[in-house]
């Protein structure tokens, strides 16, 4: 087992280095483009494209351009935005991620339950009216697209309906840190929670329903009731222990993509300044610096869930532990 | 008395037993007889034709041209002729506002943006390149993922290594990021693209069309490779290998039709995703381009009139909600008719 | 004790039940009619290809089918009590302790994410209420007595770190657990190799010649039943077709379907036969069940009484009941040429 992981983590090195070799290219080498006239951003001086020149190393072999660009990323973290006032970039990153991980966090908490209980209501209700109830919720859920629900929930609880007993707590749209004011923090947070989370449940709860329907029928589980043990545990020890796995690696893959960066749809709409609003921010001023920043920051969060996940499901799944 | 030996040189008159079936006829049968697919089909089906007749509806029903900005225009509403955009109108009487849904199909059904274009005809516009680029980026994505998957998984060893390889590092990248990313240089370059004799212009379909099915691959690939692995490996294909059969007729005529049953149940959902992802990249201003309208590009323009004119932003959304759900629908119905333990096992 | 006890009341007895489900074809009588007795300690072969609906028979018994398009009829006593009436948990009492059952795929009936030891101490804390250790202790016991080596060890394996026949022993370990009064063993040897099948069997004569359980065991093969078995029920279509001792089914068997079970097993002790006899044909649809005999189409010796359907009838003597319109005397005859038309070959 050490091996695996050992072997796993070697391999996700590898997927990192190609990964940000490929941003490199994108970002440098994209045939026309001048970097240093795209990493200056808009109306650059002859002196800042110097700088941006001498930064980058532009009229140095390629790997060194690489590599330097690496550098300021990771190493000397000076990686300075040129059209955002000079701001450094990495600890810019730094300081947006609480942001996403508050959101991210309580919307998966919401999700999970709730996909769990949708999922198995819905498995034990089938035949009555509502299984096919629960899951045509769970498709509006999934065919939504998210930033239309929350700009939907901006205009109930914002606009419309604001002044009602409803939504006259929710506060203006906007972030505010745990360790300023919890509360207020926690108001801020409970309709982009919801949002988020609408479209996971929708997804997790059919996935886990068709699991469970899929697994009742499999031999173990008949064998388990001709055990004559109990309806509740044939459910839990049995036909829900097998239909987690897939809920499990599925979920372990999609809080990896929200934590690199895919919640930025629900951070731009509501105003949340994580890493998604900052790489819209970057993506709306053309500030290659802090694009390429985000873009390794969340490749790298992806590759690590990618591997957690992989680990994981070899511990849920004994079958394809390596010998 | 004739032994049961010869008995069976003659031929016994049987009752028939098993009645061999066309598999895709079966599919078909269950298809048609799930009748929630059959309207979500048709669902689908009504969006793309009036999407489709978006330049009748604005020739001969609202008489307008929506693309170009309509500041200083009148409409009629009630009998009235009134001024496209208002003066302090609204709830929140700041400025100009556009005027909101006249419900009149003739006029300005769903009111006016903030350039006073009708809304009306500008949504069945973007239902056009919505769908335009997301059935083109579903097929796209599903053809080349089937393709690649057919060579890794028939030819196996290293060429299944590097290729999987590959489509590990491209699933690794946040998929809006890599979009984005694509999107964000392909965008520096106002003036299109040479492509030796082809020339594809900043503003064309295409673009977000391709840079959606790239970033997609993978996602198709894994299910389709592992088809191809199922099926490389059964008896039927050692059979035909026996008979002398080359590589492409291998590929053609005993792996690929077991493996299309799995992109077709893909192909819808597939569409779905790409609509949405469509509509998202749009909405963030990386996805369609002007002249081009879409969807998402809609609702982005009514993120300004959200308020006020909240319909702008909202019918866009309704119709991607409806469009995608169809589609889901649609391929659970799929699913459902090719799927062999849909039929009841009858254990002997 | 080691012979059966045919004194008394049956521990089980099926009285025409009768198993049809719904599919969307329309409506398939799996069991059409099946009555059958188990006395303490007896073992009852029930032989019939796939689709004669044994296991579902046996399965019915159980009351493990769920499907909610299955309909059931007749009654099922086990120990006077009619299992059909039972509700859940009364039912759940007898699954384990009372009837026990094996299934034929031990790698897929056994649960792959938990220890094999697990899986058996699970039961038997079902319905004893032993602590953990005792359980654990209980199941060592179990796999060393039904031939696992290193119990103590392979207790905390996975049912993926066992070979088949090692599985299948687990299987049987597991369903003894309890000392159930009656064992159903659903084609245990089936899926296992053949010198395997032999251990297996061995192990069951064994079980139960130790215990004195009553053992059900269902198998399409003649052979498997030879030795095991102290009467046989044939069963062909959904019906019980033959039915009587070991002796009189082998050696006196009185419907045509039995004899091409027992000619098309490829004998060591006879001549070698020029082909290999089998019955012609497929089993029927039992969507469309022939009005008459279920087997008549097949059958090489048809006459007009076979559009009536033939009843499970004592022909020849006390407990030997068979469902063929044939006279005794003709089917002796008849019987010769159909077992063993090498007889017939080499006199020619």
């Amino acid at each position: 087992m050490l091996t695996f992981i050992i072997r796993r983590l070697l391999w996700t090195v590898l997927v990192l280095f190609v990964i940000t070799v490929v941003v490199f290219i994108i970002f440098f080498k994209t045939p026309g483009v001048d970097p240093a006239r795209a990493i200056a951003g808009r109306n650059p001086s002859a002196q800042v494209l110097q700088e941006i020149r001498e930064q980058f190393g532009l009229n140095k072999p390629l790997p060194v351009q690489y590599g330097l660009m690496m550098k300021s990323i990771f190493i000397s973290r000076d990686l300075v935005s040129y059209s955002n006032q000079g701001v450094k970039v990495v600890p810019e990153i730094a300081a947006a991620t609480p942001a996403t991980l508050s959101l991210v966090f309580g919307a998966a908490l919401i999700w999970v339950v709730m996909a769990i209980a949708v999922g198995v209501a819905a498995a034990l209700l089938r035949g009555t009216v509502f299984d096919p109830l629960l899951m045509v919720l769970a498709l509006i859920g999934v065919s939504a697209p998210v930033f239309w629900v929350g700009e939907v929930a901006n205009l109930i609880t914002q606009g419309t309906w604001h002044d009602t007993f409803l939504f006259s707590w929710v506060p203006p749209l906007g972030y505010t840190p745990l360790t300023q004011n919890p509360l207020l923090w926690f108001k801020g947070l409970v309709i982009p929670w919801i949002t988020l989370s609408i479209l996971y449940i929708g997804l997790y709860g059919r996935v886990l329903r068709a699991n469970i329907l899929e697994t009742q029928n499999e031999d173990f589980v008949r064998t388990a009731r001709a055990k004559g043990i109990s309806e509740r545990q044939v459910l839990l020890r049995h036909t829900l222990r097998t239909s987690m796995i897939t809920f499990v690696s599925l979920f372990g893959l999609d809080f990896g993509a929200l934590v690199a960066g895919g919640a930025l749809l629900t951070e731009v709409v509501f105003g949340i300044h994580g890493v998604g609003y900052l790489t819209y921010q970057a993506l709306a001023n053309l500030d290659l610096p802090t694009i390429m920043a985000t873009v390794v920051y969340g490749a790298f969060f992806i590759v690590l869930a990618n591997t957690v996940v992989d680990i994981g499901y070899a511990w849920l799944d004994p079958r394809i532990r390596p010998t | 008395m004739a032994t049961l030996l010869e008995q069976a040189e003659v031929g016994p008159q049987l009752t028939s037993a098993v009645v061999g079936r066309n598999p895709w006829a079966l599919a078909g049968r269950r298809l048609r007889r799930n009748r929630i697919a059959l309207a979500a089909l048709a669902l689908f089906l009504l969006i793309v034709v009036l999407s489709l007749a978006a330049p009748l509806y604005a020739k001969y029903v609202a008489h307008v041209n929506p693309f170009p900005p309509n500041l200083n225009g009148h409409t009629v509403v009630n009998g009235k002729v009134v001024a496209v955009m208002q003066q302090g109108g609204g709830t929140l009487r700041l400025g100009e506002t556009p005027i909101g849904p006249t419900w009149d199909l003739g006029h300005y059904f769903l009111g006016a943006d903030s350039l006073g274009r009708d809304v009306g005809a500008l949504l069945l516009y973007g239902g056009r390149s919505s769908l335009l680029v997301g059935i083109g980026s579903a097929v796209l994505c599903c053809l080349a993922a089937t393709v690649v998957a057919l060579i890794a998984g028939f030819f196996g060893g290293t060429v299944d290594a590097v290729l999987s390889r590959i489509m590990d590092v491209i699933w690794a990248f946040p998929v809006y990021l890599l979009a984005i990313s694509i999107s964000t240089e392909l965008l520096t370059h106002s003036n299109g693209f040479q492509f030796g004799p082809l020339h594809v212009s900043a503003s064309s379909l295409w673009l977000p069309a391709v840079i959606i099915a790239f970033i997609f691959v993978p996602y198709v690939y894994r299910p389709v490779r592992g088809q191809v692995l199922a099926v490389v490996n059964k008896e039927f294909v050692e059979a035909s290998v026996a008979q002398g059969a080359g590589n492409m007729r291998l590929i053609f005529s005993e792996i690929l039709p077991n493996v299309v049953s799995t992109v077709i149940v893909l192909l819808p959902l597939m569409v779905a995703t790409t609509i949405l992802t469509e509509s998202a990249l749009s909405f963030l201003s990386v996805g369609v381009q002007p002249p081009n309208v879409s969807w998402g590009t809609i609702i982005q323009d009514g993120t300004s009139l959200l308020y006020t004119r909240p319909w702008v932003s909202i019918a866009p959304g309704i119709m991607i909600l409806l469009t995608v759900l169809s589609l889901n629908v649609l391929g659970d119905g799929v699913r459902d008719a090719l799927d062999p333990r849909a039929k009841l096992r009858v254990e002997g | 004790m080691t012979g059966p006890n045919m004194t008394g009341e049956p521990l089980l007895d099926v009285r025409d039940l009768k198993v049809s489900f719904r599919t969307e074809d329309g409506l398939v009588k799996a069991v059409d009619g099946v009555s059958l007795t188990l006395f303490e300690g007896e073992t009852l072969g029930i032989v019939g290809e796939s689709g004669s609906g044994k296991s579902v028979t046996m399965m019915s018994v159980m009351r493990l089918i769920n499907d909610p398009n299955a309909r059931f009829e007749g009654e099922v006593l086990y120990k006077g009590h009619d299992l059909m009436t039972l509700n859940r948990d009364q039912m759940r009492a007898i699954r384990g302790t009372g009837i026990s059952m094996i299934f034929q795929d031990p790698m897929t009936s056994l649960n792959p994410v938990y220890r094999v030891g697990a899986q058996i101490a699970e039961q038997i804390r079902a319905h004893d209420h032993v602590s953990k250790q005792a359980a654990r202790a209980r199941a060592i016991e179990l796999l060393a007595a039904v031939g696992i080596p290193q119990a103590a060890h392979r207790v905390d394996n996975y049912p993926h770190e066992f070979s088949g026949g090692m599985r299948q022993r687990v299987m049987i370990a597991m369903a003894v657990s309890c000392n159930p009064d009656i064992l159903i063993a659903d084609e245990p040897t089936t899926a296992l190799d053949v010198t395997i099948q032999a251990q297996i069997l061995k192990l069951l004569r064994k079980l139960r010649n130790d215990f004195g359980t009553a053992v059900v065991l269902i198998t399409h093969d003649m052979g498997v039943v030879a030795d095991l078995a102290d009467r046989i029920a044939v069963m062909y279509a959904g019906r019980i077709v033959e039915q009587g001792t070991r002796r009189e089914v082998f050696y006196d068997a009185q419907h045509p379907y039995t004899w091409g079970l027992l000619g098309s097993i490829a004998r060591l002790d006879r001549p070698k036969p020029r082909r290999l006899a089998a019955i012609p044909g497929q089993p029927p649809s039992l969507l469309r069940l022939a009005p008459g005999c279920a087997f008549a189409d097949r059958c090489a010796h048809r006459f007009d009484l076979c559009d009536e359907p033939p009843e499970l009838l004592e022909r020849v003597d006390g407990n030997h009941l068979d469902a063929c319109h044939l006279e005794p005397k003709q089917k002796k005859e008849l019987r010769e040429t159909t077992i063993h038309p090498e007889l017939i070959e080499n006199a020619e």
